[in-house]
């Protein structure tokens, strides 16, 4: 299993190639986003919405094997590429090494500079509701 | 450009801004609501003030602060010229709308208004003339009513009617919405309010680009506007007060400027309009606004109505033809503010879609939550025009909208 470092620098690679064009960075994520698995409507509950986002944003997960497999969903397209990115990279993975990954692949594929300040905002909400999750389900393990 | 006469190469030429790329785009500006871009004339005032000029006002007897006060002053006249105020004591500068509201709060409501005593806003307000409301209501027991907001965007004056009672001592009323484009009956609602002994505030920060104010004729105790969204600068705004009401009003915030004479056992203030005017203002960028307001004069109303007009007109027509395209506000009477939300695709997604393009438009709840509610939207997607913009920019902007859809 790659960790999530691995699997950063591997979206950085992949966002390379698009050559920081607006345009088909904004078209790249609508696709990541279409490409996230159906999410459950009965799943878009309060308690996955992640608060702090301008659009809204849900996330669910499920354990198996003692590892985190994310799911989630986006009532705007381009957030929902966004949150994809964020699933590639903290799910399957254990809630420990979860809590402790840094995230640099935002900064180093300029997605911060596209997305404006209070989307950044909104993925900094994100990426502490995945914490949150690895966070309660490390306590339940020990 | 001569004097009422209208060229819009010659008008756009003006703004430097215009010719920019954005994302490899030719920049197509449509926010104007949030702030209006600068035309060079108010760009070149502000270099030239700290380029040659800088000097504090009012105070200094060298020749540099005695042209920064003579230019800082000829700003007030022509923002008294421009409102048609009696006397330009009656004209104080800010930093921008909120604070000129927040004054008129702190120093007159605070001060005149008691307990159970009754405010009137209405649903179509922006957020800084809700909230100062809510917060002095809130210290002194003052009770807070907002005017219902029909369908179509319209205020509904019936309503507003019903609302007025005894207790009923203070309207402050937006003069043209933010988010729907909406132009209120303002003249009939000031009447009403007269004859119920009512003090009145204007909130004009969306008006005065598009349409002739004359406050006197209005008859409005208070108006406010901003600077920036009237081709200024950032930072600069005005209350104009009735002077018989300003006088009465204590000062609002204590510092330089305001005095008359200090000393510990007693202060006296300054005369109006200084004594609101606390501290070194925004010396360069109301120098800068006197340029705006030139800009706007040159023009004339005259010809930015009918421009405007014709351009809201189009822009509508347009809209209206995009499958799946709702304009929210569609009172008989407004400007070309267009809230619009679309089937297809979520305002956001719009908003980063059609800047990718060059567009710059608004998204979200435009600082109006409370009218987002009423018409049970999260936000909307939002044009607003200016004198500048063109109908090439409207096909341009409704060709992508409709590449977007389909």
């Amino acid at each position: 299993m790659k960790t999530t470092d691995s699997i950063q620098k591997d979206i950085i690679n992949n966002f390379k190639t698009l050559d920081d064009d607006f345009e088909m960075t904004l078209n790249y994520l609508i696709e990541l986003g279409e490409g996230l698995d159906e999410f459950d409507d009965k799943d878009k509950l309060e308690i996955n919405l992640v608060k702090g986002c301008q659009s809204k944003v849900w996330l669910n997960y499920k354990v198996k094997n003692d590892k985190l497999i994310f799911s989630g969903d986006s009532n705007t397209s381009i957030t929902k590429g966004l949150l994809s990115l964020l699933i590639k990279v903290f799910s399957n993975q254990l809630p420990e090494d979860i809590i402790k990954t840094k995230l640099f692949f935002i900064n180093k594929t300029g997605l911060c500079r596209f997305i404006g300040t209070q989307r950044s905002n909104g993925l900094e909400s994100m990426e502490n509701k995945f914490k949150i999750i690895a966070l309660a389900n490390k306590k339940s393990n020990e | 450009m001569s004097v009422k006469s209208f060229n819009l190469v010659k008008i756009r030429d003006q703004f430097p801004i215009l010719n920019k790329k954005i994302n490899n785009h030719q920049l197509v500006y449509f926010d104007n609501a949030a702030t209006t871009q600068k035309p060079k004339k108010v760009i070149n005032a502000i270099n030239e003030y700290y380029s040659e000029y800088n000097a504090n006002i009012h105070r200094g007897i060298h020749t540099l602060a005695e042209k920064a006060t003579i230019e800082y002053e000829k700003t007030r006249k022509s923002v008294s010229q421009f409102i048609n105020s009696k006397s330009e004591k009656e004209i104080i500068f800010t930093r921008g709308t909120t604070e000129g509201i927040n004054l008129i709060a702190s120093s007159f409501v605070k001060n005149f208004l008691k307990k159970e005593d009754e405010i009137i806003i209405s649903e179509m307000e922006h957020h800084s003339n809700i909230v100062p409301w809510q917060m002095i209501c809130e210290e002194n027991g003052i009770v807070l009513k907002t005017i219902n907001v029909l369908e179509n965007g319209e205020i509904d004056l019936d309503n507003f009617k019903e609302l007025i009672n005894d207790k009923t001592k203070f309207l402050s009323i937006v003069h043209t919405s933010n988010t729907l484009g909406t132009v209120n009956p303002i003249k009939q609602i000031i009447e009403i309010c007269k004859k119920n002994n009512i003090t009145t505030m204007v909130d004009g920060a969306q008006a005065s680009a598009h349409s002739k104010i004359n406050v006197q004729d209005l008859n409005c105790d208070f108006f406010v506007l901003s600077a920036h969204k009237m081709y200024g600068p950032t930072g600069v705004g005005i209350v104009y007060g009735k002077e018989e009401i300003l006088e009465k009003m204590p000062p609002y915030m204590g510092g330089g400027e305001m005095i008359k004479e200090v000393n510990f056992l007693k202060t006296t203030y300054n005369e109006l309009p200084y004594k609101f005017e606390a501290g070194t203002p925004n010396i360069g960028d109301v120098i800068g606004f006197n340029k705006a307001l030139n800009f706007i004069s040159d023009i004339g109303f005259d010809n930015i109505s009918s421009y405007e007009k014709k351009l809201k007109d189009y822009a509508s027509n347009s809209l209206n033809k995009i499958d799946g395209l709702k304009i929210i506000g569609n009172s008989k009477n407004k400007i070309g503010i267009f809230s619009f939300t679309l089937k297809k695709v979520h305002y956001y997604d719009l908003g980063l879609l059609l800047d990718s393009k060059g567009i710059a438009i608004r998204t979200g709840h435009h600082c109006t939550q409370p009218l987002m509610d009423k018409f049970n939207l999260e936000g909307t997607a939002r044009v607003s025009l200016a004198i500048y913009n063109s109908k090439e920019e409207i096909d341009y902007f409704v060709e992508k909208i409709k590449k977007l859809i389909n």
